[in-house]
């Protein structure tokens, strides 16, 4: 191909992207990792304290909980949010009069803010709220659950939140992959007397399996980032007992104030990083196969 | 045909009327499971004070509409600002990506030029880091800049998206290779090529990517909540946060809150809906 542009033009275009990138992401990339050897704050410090961030990791029992938390978020998100949204995609896949309606309506969830629905859902699960005055009425329960104080309890409200969250964001994932299921094999499964949910396993499932590993990664690393339900459910303290946190809640309650310890932090983004490693790793190879 | 045959398929005839009456139920299900959350929090939000809202046997119609509560929220805190606040934040990186994003992307996909392959791969690099864990040194950076606390500070690291970019590329690639011959033997050159040939093939792209920037610069929370403390530069998200973690104990203020921040992206998004589902098919897989 002639070259019908001057040396510098494509660098012109590329430069500003290049900028933002190098400031923005590869950067911090590197700089977190050398911030997590200082005792950096916002606006002091920087002195090389070597490891002393890391053991101060292994000591902190907030941390401790934390890992624990994510384990039983992922644990639990992965199958529901894997076959619950195949389910929908079912359901909204084959032609029907008012179906973009309500594909529509099953995605608002996934565009509303985060924090919105987060207050949402602590209004419906408060001990006067929706939920608990509706079963106290019928007679279920005699006192009020505590979904926002328990420690385990508002771990597994923030985790239905989360799952609510995701059903229509993974359900459009499905939609396309259910497209490419050849629809005569379904119809010669229900000539051999095959029902709705045999086919659902010997059809369906085998069709979408490359999706629904893909969806399982995808909803395996969005439970370890986890962060905003946490924070509107339980408060900056992380519950009553300062147990129900992540991470990435670590991250902002050691950074956030006047004078946030960023060297902790950095060290706690570090070891976000080294958790969410393996399965993006999986992903970035996912997605070279799906690419070839 | 056969007695037995007839028999047969008005059987089948009836069982699939049903399967459709079936699935309009689950679907009415689904999509109730869906909205109801939400349209209950709108149902609180148009509740007078008269009314209350705890009671054992709520109703989901409000008995008195009313929409004071849109405005008294506003004397709690500056909700209205904070709206201004996360537009200002969303157009500065809807600005920043169709300029910046656009022509990386044109440059990355249709000039060949040394070191194309390298900064590339530097874009698809980053895409395996989870943005949680670098905005540490992402916050340090904004403050040394003098840019903590500020607008900018917010915007900036979003201004230009290493995945809007790879986008872009894409849909720039997609573009045969004959029309910018074409192109070049009428002696157009590089810029004339990006205006009139390319860009007209990339509207649904650059609308997919300015819909997806508008929504998370209005739902981001984590990044604005770390770089702002001015109770008048916070973003939409921050400032309902604030608004229900600290003093306002009435429900229905909250709740007027939260509709501010949903009603206007909901809206949004079911006139675009259109092309947002194509852009969140093939953004979602590749990313």
């Amino acid at each position: 191909m002639v070259r019908t542009h001057r040396w510098f033009t494509p660098w012109i275009m590329v430069l500003p992207a290049l900028v933002i990138l190098c400031v923005f992401a590869l950067w911090p990339a590197v700089n977190t990792f050398f911030l997590s050897f200082t005792d950096v704050r916002t606006l002091s410090g920087g002195k090389i304290v070597g490891l002393a961030n890391y053991r101060q990791l292994l000591d902190d029992p907030q941390l401790r909980s934390a890992l624990l938390n994510t384990v039983v978020y992922v644990v639990v998100c992965v199958p529901l949010l894997t076959f619950l949204p195949l389910l929908i995609a079912i359901l909204a896949e084959k032609p029907l009069r008012g179906l973009a309606i309500f594909r529509t309506i099953f995605y608002f969830p996934v565009i509303a803010s985060a924090v919105a629905v987060a207050v949402i859902w602590k209004f419906l699960l408060d001990d006067r709220g929706l939920i608990n005055g509706w079963a106290q009425h019928a007679g279920i329960i005699q006192d009020a659950v505590p979904f926002l104080s328990g420690r385990w309890l508002l771990l597994f409200s923030a985790i239905s939140l989360t799952v609510w969250k995701g059903l229509g964001y993974y359900m459009v994932l499905y939609l396309s992959a259910l497209g490419n299921v050849d629809p005569q094999l379904h119809e010669a499964a229900a000539v051999d007397g095959a029902g709705p949910i045999r086919r659902f396993w010997s059809v369906t499932v085998p069709g979408v399996r490359r999706t629904m590993v893909l969806v399982a990664i995808l909803v395996m690393v969005s439970a370890m980032r986890i962060f905003t339900e946490l924070y509107i459910l339980g408060g900056k303290t992380g519950g009553v007992g300062g147990q129900d946190v992540s991470v990435v809640f670590l991250i902002q309650s050691s950074a956030a104030g006047a004078d946030g310890r960023l060297g902790y932090a950095s060290a706690l983004s570090v070891l976000l990083f080294l958790i969410t490693l393996p399965p993006m790793a999986l992903l970035a190879r996912f997605n070279r196969k799906v690419d070839e | 045909m056969s007695a037995e045959h007839r028999i047969a398929t008005s059987s089948v005839r009836r069982s699939r009327r049903w399967s459709t009456a079936g699935r309009y139920l689950l679907l009415l299900l689904v999509a109730a499971i869906s909205v109801g959350p939400i349209l209950w929090e709108l149902s609180t939000s148009l509740k007078s004070k008269a009314e209350d809202v705890y009671s054992q046997t709520p109703s989901l119609l409000p008995q008195h509409p009313t929409f004071d509560n849109f405005s008294e929220v506003a004397r709690a805190v500056p909700i209205y600002h904070f709206a201004g606040n996360s537009v200002t934040v969303a157009a500065m990186q809807i600005v920043g990506n169709l300029l910046g994003a656009t022509a990386a992307g044109y440059a990355l996909a249709k000039l060949k030029f040394r070191g194309r392959k390298l900064i590339f791969g530097l874009f698809l690099s980053t895409l395996v880091l989870p943005a949680e864990a670098t905005i540490i040194s992402q916050f340090q950076t904004i403050v040394k800049l003098g840019l903590g606390d500020s607008l900018v500070g917010v915007a900036l690291p979003g201004l230009i998206g290493a995945i809007n970019v790879l986008l872009l590329r894409n849909a720039f690639m997609a573009i045969p290779e004959e029309l910018d011959q074409a192109a070049i033997v009428d002696g157009a050159n590089v810029w004339q090529r990006f205006r009139y040939i390319a860009l007209p093939n990339v509207v649904g792209t650059l609308a997919i990517i300015t819909i997806l920037t508008f929504i998370g610069a209005w739902d981001d929370f984590l990044w604005p909540l770390l770089v702002l403390q001015s109770p008048d530069k916070l973003t939409l998200t921050v400032g309902l946060a604030y608004l229900q973690g600290t003093f306002v104990n009435d429900p229905r203020l909250v709740a007027a809150g939260a509709m501010i921040a949903l009603i206007p992206i909901l809206v949004i998004f079911a006139v675009l809906q259109r092309y947002f589902f194509r852009g969140v098919g093939e953004g979602a897989i590749k990313g």
